[in-house]
């Protein structure tokens, strides 16, 4: 059976990934997910059975490095392009929960 | 009806690297704000996350220490939220396939082991920090620890009592700190705990619903927090309400919990695999050579006390609680003392002296070589217990590190065990003299009257004589 998203299922998505939908986006928007689904049932006509998942598309492995601290203090050029900034600390709209 | 409580931990120990997990920004604690940050850890557009070695090396070690699965082969996945101190959006965490999965870890509460099963533990990164103090209206962010290295350790819900709790999470910490892996600084957040408690009728085979208690970063407010939860939700269910899946703060001041985030968008984090960060891959050698690198654990250990000192088990588990009181304990019978006296020693005056100065172990003014000094006086008889506390409490406060410091004090104060008999047996005529009442009181057959006697005689020796021998004398004297 072919998934779909429901109005509310979009307006929950949009909610969480803070992105402000319009109802009037809204029905072209659940139209646009929803064919994602039908990729995702295109692929699923497909075999897979004894092939393990990937977890990414290239089959190579996590590059490590040494633990050593290089990174140098660039505050400062970090903190040009901040909107607003005070006493070493990026100033943000009050966050209490 | 009687109820029954249910408690799993997740418990963020921070590893101790010196650079952050996926950048080479330092993890130092204090720095000025934002003045440990990289590219990766502001998430500027385009920075790629490196993975640290040794966080990797740090979690195949905690794996090993629990006798757990080490994963192959594990993956990092994104875990999407939206909060100031996390510039990403995300966190990069691990959710299907975390680098350790099961192990076990004893506590023992009451004198009954009890074995604690864990799920897994993986590694991720920590968020910056909020700085709520008034900014004209905002707040401020300070992002030195976004990208701390963590590993997050989580149990089976097979906790029964907020004292249980607290016994998994000194026994969890007293292993992280052990291997070294956390340096278990907890006003510093380096052992966060999140403890998931729920109540059920008893014998009634499904979970109730959990409440999340968030942040415990003391054994006390972990205690104090799960009996505050178990009395709410029994309290709420037995008026008729119902538990409400929630992420609860405990406020240490008022000694309640209270609800912080709704339940409705809670738990909805989209877990993906992070494109970022192919497989982590972990190959048998890497895991043999931790695990030949490891350090004797505290359960081997322990055992090991037992056979090697015959101690008891009460002791060796102990003596075996830090990595350093263990070292002290086997300093000193090193140093030729009697390995029970040593035991009672360091169990009894140095650690409460320890406790009262709110010190560790490590700061301990006397020496192991120095302890074993004293306690061989006592063994040999030269002086008697009650003196040997009065040298130790000399020693702590002159800091004697030499291992002949407590013949020294002996010797200058005097201190010296009477064990002359004629002169003992002078002070015992005198008190048996001047006690006619506890003489009397004695000969009828009242033997209590005897150790009032033989107080007399330690009071007029001035502590010096000895105790075993005043005995004897009195007991030969009113025969």
């Amino acid at each position: 059976m072919l998934m779909s998203l429901s109005l509310d299922d979009v307006r929950r998505i949009a909610k969480l990934a803070r992105i402000a939908v319009t109802d009037t986006e809204l029905a072209a928007t659940q139209q646009q997910l929803n064919k994602i689904f039908t990729l995702i049932e295109e692929m699923r006509a497909v075999d897979t059975t004894g092939i393990a998942p990937m977890a990414h598309a290239q089959d190579v492995h996590l590059r490590l490095r040494d633990d050593v601290a290089t990174a140098p203090d660039r505050r400062d050029a970090f903190q040009a392009i901040a909107p607003a900034v005070e006493n070493g600390l990026y100033l943000v709209p009050k966050v209490i929960e | 009806m009687k109820w029954e409580v249910v408690i799993g931990l997740e418990v963020h120990t921070q590893l101790t690297t010196q650079s952050k997990i996926f950048s080479p920004a330092s993890t130092a604690f204090g720095a000025a704000p934002n003045t440990q940050t990289a590219v990766v850890d502001i998430a500027l557009p385009g920075a790629l996350p490196v993975m640290n070695r040794a966080a990797v090396e740090k979690a195949i070690q905690f794996g090993l220490a629990i006798g757990a699965k080490v994963n192959q082969r594990s993956v990092f996945a994104r875990k999407n939220y939206f909060y100031p101190d996390l510039p990403k959006g995300y966190q990069i965490s691990q959710f299907e396939l975390p680098v350790v999965e099961g192990g076990a870890i004893t506590i023992n509460v009451d004198g009954v082991d009890k074995t604690i099963n864990l799920t897994r533990a993986h590694l991720e990164e920590d968020a910056g920090k909020s700085v709520h103090e008034d900014f004209h209206g905002l707040s401020g962010i300070d992002l030195n620890r976004a990208g701390t290295p963590l590993l997050e350790i989580v149990s089976e819900p097979e906790m029964r009592s907020a004292a249980e709790a607290v016994a998994y999470a000194k026994a969890l910490y007293s292993l992280v700190t052990w291997i070294g892996i956390c340096d278990g600084n907890m006003q510093e957040g380096s052992f966060r705990c999140d403890v998931n408690v729920s109540v059920r009728p008893e014998g009634q085979k499904e979970f109730g619903t959990r409440r999340e208690v968030k942040n415990l970063n003391s054994f006390k407010f972990i205690e104090q927090a799960v009996k505050a939860e178990v009395q709410y939700q029994i309290e709420l269910i037995e008026d008729g309400g119902k538990v409400q899946q929630a992420t609860v703060l405990f406020n240490p001041d008022t000694g309640e919990t209270r609800a912080m985030r709704s339940k409705e968008d809670a738990h909805d984090y989209r877990y993906f695999p992070d494109p970022d960060l192919p497989p982590l891959v972990i190959s048998d050698e890497w895991v043999e050579r931790v695990r030949s690198e490891l350090p004797e654990l505290p359960a081997a250990m322990q055992a090991r006390f037992v056979e090697q000192y015959g101690i008891p088990a009460y002791d060796a588990a102990t003596l075996t609680a830090s990595k350093a009181l263990a070292g002290y304990y086997e300093a000193t019978v090193a140093a030729g003392a009697d390995a029970k006296l040593a035991s009672n020693w360091i169990m009894g005056d140095v650690s409460a002296t320890l406790n009262r100065e709110e010190k560790d172990i490590v700061d301990t003014p006397v020496s192991a070589e120095a302890l074993a000094g004293l306690i061989r006086r006592v063994s040999d008889n030269t002086i008697n217990n009650k003196t040997a506390k009065d040298v130790l409490r000399k020693m702590w406060d002159e800091g004697v590190t030499d291992p002949n410091g407590a013949d020294a004090i002996i010797e200058r104060d005097g201190l010296k065990q009477e064990t002359d008999t004629g002169a003992l047996e002078a002070i015992v005529d005198e008190v048996i003299a001047n006690n006619a009442k506890s003489v009397e009181e004695y000969r009828a057959g009242k033997e209590k009257a005897l150790n009032a006697l033989v107080g007399q005689c330690m009071k007029a020796s001035k502590g010096k004589g000895n105790p075993g021998v005043l005995t004897e004398l009195l007991k030969q004297k009113l025969a």
